[in-house]
């Protein structure tokens, strides 16, 4: 049933793309690769989600992650000189900070949530104390223009035309369909987030693959906030992530832990606010900015609303592993 | 009672010896001096109450704990197992009483885990479809490959877990109170089944505390009590009370002695009763029945077929249901107690 | 548990009967919060000595500016007052088994709501004072109650609503008193100042608001050991389905606990508007929510104990002026401090290096999401 909803409204989306850009072309493009730009930090950060509750682990920490790694990327890189450099370490701090989670999770048994807050805590209290003005980064992010495709009207510009960071958001999400459902790796990490003590007796490692998986997932946290201060703000504010690790878990659930599922989910929640932004720009709807600020938070909590409870998590996530 | 085949007659190094087990947890010992021999071929029925160590002695023969005292071989050689994994590669194969599936996978995906057909990182699942629907094919295990575990009752489940046991070459097939879950027809089938394994050449431990099953199908029969072997037999020489007796260490009365009941007074009237169930759909439908004072009703039926959601609905649990009467005339006074009347 | 499924919870250290697990649970409640903050201040102290400062000069400076003399002590109070509001208010949510993060965005929304209703009405201060409180507290019970409306009858994890909340709370207040609550006749981003009788006095050197937060400690104390409701709260917090066998309805428990949550945490921020800054201005701390879960984890879940965990947090935030002032050393150092804290109190590190074997389990809010 939910499929239904899913395909007509996609098809609805599309329609009313193809409309507007009949209408107004540069609009529209502009629009779009804002919503799709938005929706990068939200895709690598709903990677982070599903990887770890496919495992079993709850993930509340990816705020938090990000926030750390947007920070380290960022002063890395202006230190260094180097964005590529910044970038490594970006991602390196995430998957430090998602070996803390993992630490525990899986070696503590702690609370998950408890965990994932400290994270957060953390996290904002390191990067207010260590902030300091004055920092540039060396470089812009060099965005990489395919050729011939990104000659295709509407399609083209949006998609084939853009930083590096989109391209490995974009490729991530389709990479990790591809391990999670039809490699040895998936369908272990699967049984282990599903119901461990098959996986056990089976003879998989329950605590060291989801120790794995949470620490490497980290990394892809850590790209989320290197993407968020070196290529989309080109700078670090305290509190730059501004919930978007939140949204993340939304659109994990909201993509029922589907890589490609939530690749679409990001997409629609991106292009909402930036039909949102573009409609206030345009003054077409006159409402006060702060309500603007407010929607992706309110979008937020109306797709956990709607979605909850009709999808099924993994049966086992939240729960440490206890061998009988 | 006796089994309508030829005794088992033990030839050759046994496939698998416990000797001398003792295995200790705080407060208890759980086997104390436990032995146990099967050779191919051959099955052999552990028999014991509830907490008598049947499940921790075959845990230890499947590598789950170890053993404080004692050792444990196979094909007469002396083995140290550190962990399941090993005792799978050592052909030990174990079906668990409480299903170690995981429900939302395939029966095939359920069955290769851990031990995947693949190219390189990549599953080949088309490999592994095929071989477990030969393996199916091959001991009679009637499952469909493609479905998903949690959409098969329960005694195609535990089909499942058996085929993961023979997907791995087990030898030694320890079952944990196997048919504690089916019903009387499925554990027929069940036992036939092991009787099957049996020929083609695979030794099978089966713990059940059924008697009649042990004398149906057991070569040699071992009762546990109080974590000893208090005896070793075979269903030749004994019955069930006999084993009964041995089980519990004194006679056993294996017929309740109970005079008819006198009903008296409706306490409760239940008329078309139907409930709502988790999905949306009727769990208990059409659902008619009395019940007087003094009376015991008995519902029966496999788990999961509504009996739940019938008690649930009567006590208030669940509110999604209807009916055209209940009635409650009575109202129980607390005083009142079967011995009383 | 995901974040769509709230299942069990387990507060193993809530247990009502502390007879159980004997000397050693007694010893352990309260050596380890101690010991959590020695480290964390340990840990922070080599943080400032990295800065070139001598970390005993600046915890001397630290303490002494905020407890040092009389207007101190009263700055403590005041500070420590919404932090008290807000550890009761995470920590009756723990009781139940939910994770309120969203006390700050309940606390803004109590404060301008009582603020509203302190410069909106004239009324003799015997009814002004508690009816502007009452507003403030249907405010934030209002806000909290979108959380656990979701949380009760769509499973929807309140961990992350609540945060979701909080932003919304910032931009929503931030709305109200720039537009429809300004203040007119002038450029600033605020309410007009509350009537005179609605302002909360001082007792002497006590803030009347920290009055107010202790009666509330402890009948909180005495609700959750001793009623009927309590009882309620903390049985479903333990184990909801044997709430539920026992008949005790889940769902509307789940809701009433979220509203008690969001009412404390609304009249912290009414207190703080009606005896502290007479208005309401969005320049509110954003730590204080996240202050509230280190002190209700700090505290144990215990109402009485919020006291002293507040107090150390209001002081530690009290004297963080001074410390930059009079040592260079960045404020924030209190919210690494804090943040170390919390890591301490929550995670069995501390527990483990001390008692080995017989460390308690530590406090768990989610044994899955409930889900999440």
């Amino acid at each position: 049933m939910r499929a239904r909803y899913a395909y007509t409204l996609t098809i609805a989306i599309v329609a009313g793309i193809i409309v507007a850009f009949m209408m107004d072309e540069n609009r529209t493009v502009s629009v779009l690769s804002f919503s799709l730009r938005y929706a990068v930090p939200l895709i690598l950060a709903a990677m982070v989600g599903i990887v770890c509750e496919r495992s079993g682990i709850i993930n509340i920490g990816i705020e938090g992650q990000m926030l750390m790694s947007a920070f380290a990327g960022f002063f890395g890189a202006a230190i260094t000189g180097n964005l590529i450099l910044g970038t490594m370490i970006g991602v390196g701090t995430g998957m430090i900070m998602g070996a803390f989670l993992a630490t525990g999770a899986v070696t503590w048994k702690m609370d998950q949530i408890i965990a994932g807050t400290i994270i957060n805590i953390i996290a904002t209290g390191l990067t207010s104390f260590f902030y300091s003005q004055g920092y540039v980064l060396p470089a812009i992010t060099p965005t990489l223009r395919i050729p011939i495709l990104a000659d295709i009207p509407l399609v083209g510009p949006v998609f084939f035309d853009n930083g590096l960071f989109t391209y490995a958001a974009l490729l991530t999400a389709v990479l990790l369909w591809v391990l999670l459902f039809k490699t040895i790796w998936g369908l272990r990490t699967r049984a282990v987030g599903e119901k461990p003590g098959s996986a056990d007796t089976s003879g998989v490692n329950v605590q060291r693959t989801r120790f794995l998986n949470v620490t490497l997932a980290g990394g892809l946290a850590g790209l989320a906030g290197a993407y968020l201060s070196i290529e989309a703000a080109s700078t670090f504010e305290r509190g730059l992530t501004a919930g978007r690790g939140f949204t993340a878990l939304a659109i994990m659930i909201f993509g029922a832990w589907n890589p490609i599922g939530a690749l679409g989910a990001a997409l629609f929640f991106g292009l909402a606010n930036g039909v949102a932004s573009q409609l206030q720009a345009d003054e077409v709807i006159a409402i006060p900015q702060q309500f603007i600020n407010m929607l992706p938070y309110i979008l937020t909590i109306v797709l956990l609303a709607i979605v909850s409870g009709r999808v099924k998590p993994p049966a086992a996530v939240g729960k440490p592993y206890e061998k009988e | 009672m006796s089994s309508s085949r030829p005794a088992f007659r033990a030839t050759g190094t046994p496939v698998l010896e416990a000797r001398g087990i003792t295995k200790r947890f705080p407060g208890v010992v759980a086997n104390k001096d436990v032995s146990l021999t099967i050779h191919k071929g051959q099955i052999v029925g552990l028999l014991g109450e509830n907490g008598a160590g049947k499940s921790t002695l075959v845990k230890m023969i499947y590598g789950l704990y170890s053993p404080d005292e004692g050792e444990i071989l196979i094909n007469g050689e002396s083995v140290k197992l550190s962990g399941p994994r090993d005792a799978i590669r050592r052909g030990i194969g174990m079906v668990h009483q409480h299903f170690q599936l995981v429900p939302v996978f395939t029966v095939a995906e359920n069955v290769i885990l851990g031990d995947e057909p693949h190219n390189s990182i990549f599953v080949n699942m088309k490999k592994a479809t095929a071989e477990v629907a030969r393996l199916s094919e091959e001991y009679g295990l009637k499952v469909d490959v493609n479905a998903k575990v949690e959409d098969l009752p329960v005694g195609a489940q535990q089909r499942v877990e058996i085929l993961k046991a023979l997907y791995r070459k087990a030898e030694i097939l320890i079952m944990d109170e196997p048919t504690a879950v089916l019903t009387p027809q499925e554990t027929d089938e069940l036992l036939r089944v092991m009787r099957g394994f049996a020929d083609n050449g695979v030794a099978v431990i089966f713990i059940t505390h059924k008697l009649r099953e042990v004398l149906e199908v057991a070569d040699t029969i071992e009762v546990l009590r109080g974590g000893q072997v208090v005896g070793t037999t075979t269903p030749e020489q004994t019955d069930q009370a006999g084993l009964a007796q041995m089980m519990v260490g004194r006679s056993v009365l294996l017929r309740v002695d109970k005079k008819p009941a006198t009903p008296d007074t409706v306490v409760l009237e239940v008329e078309d009763l139907e409930v709502e169930g988790s999905l949306g759909l009727s769990a208990v439908k059409d659902v008619t029945f009395t019940v007087r004072a003094g009376e015991i009703v008995g519902i029966a039926g496999v788990e999961g077929n509504g009996q739940r959601e019938l008690v649930e609905a009567l006590t208030s649990r669940i509110s999604k249901w209807k009916a055209a009467l209940v009635c409650r005339p009575l109202k129980m006074s607390p005083s009142l107690s079967g011995r009383e009347k | 548990m995901s974040v769509t499924d709230p299942a069990q919870t387990d507060l193993g250290f809530t247990d009502p009967d502390p007879q159980r697990g004997g000397r050693w649970t007694r010893v352990q409640a309260i050596v380890l919060p101690l010991a959590s903050v020695l480290l964390a201040f340990a840990i922070g102290g080599i943080l400032i000595w990295f800065q070139g400062v001598n970390p005993l000069e600046a915890y001397w400076v630290l303490f002494s500016s905020a407890l040092g003399d009389i207007d101190g002590l009263t700055r403590v109070m005041e500070k420590s007052t919404p932090l008290v509001l807000t550890g009761l208010a995470v920590t009756v949510g723990l009781r139940t088994g939910l994770f309120n993060i969203g006390a700050q965005g309940q606390l803004l929304v109590g404060a301008i709501g009582a603020a509203w209703a302190g410069y909106n009405f004239q009324m003799p201060t015997l009814i002004h004072i508690p009816f502007a409180i009452a507003f403030g507290m249907l405010c934030g019970a209002a806000w909290a109650s979108i959380a656990g409306v979701l949380r009760a009858y769509r499973s929807v994890s309140e961990v992350i609503t609540t945060i979701m909340l909080n932003a919304v709370a910032i931009a929503f207040v931030d709305y109200l008193a720039s537009r429809p609550l300004k203040e007119p006749d002038q450029p600033l981003t605020r309410t007009p100042e509350i009537a005179e009788s609605a302002a909360l006095a001082d007792f002497g050197i006590v803030p009347s608001g920290f009055v107010i937060a202790l009666f509330v400690s402890v009948f909180f104390g005495w609700f959750l050991a001793r009623t009927t409701q309590g009882f309620r709260f903390n049985t479903v917090g333990l184990n909801p389905s044997a709430a539920n066998y026992a008949g005790i309805g889940v769902k509307k428990t789940i809701f009433l606990a979220m509203a008690v949550s969001g009412a404390l945490a609304g009249m912290g921020g009414a207190v703080e508007t009606l005896g502290i800054t007479g208005r309401f201005e969005p320049s509110f701390n954003a730590g204080l929510g996240f202050d509230g879960i280190t002190i209700a984890l700090l505290a144990r879940a215990n109402p009485i104990a919020t006291i002293p965990a507040a107090l150390l947090v209001g002081t530690l935030r009290s004297g963080a002026a001074s410390l930059q002032f009079q040592t260079g050393i960045e404020p924030e150092v209190v919210d690494v401090i804090l943040a170390l804290t919390l890591l301490f109190v929550a995670a069995p590190i501390v527990g483990r290096l001390l008692f080995r074997k017989r460390a308690m389990k530590q406090t768990t809010v989610s044994s899955g999401w409930g889900g999440a």
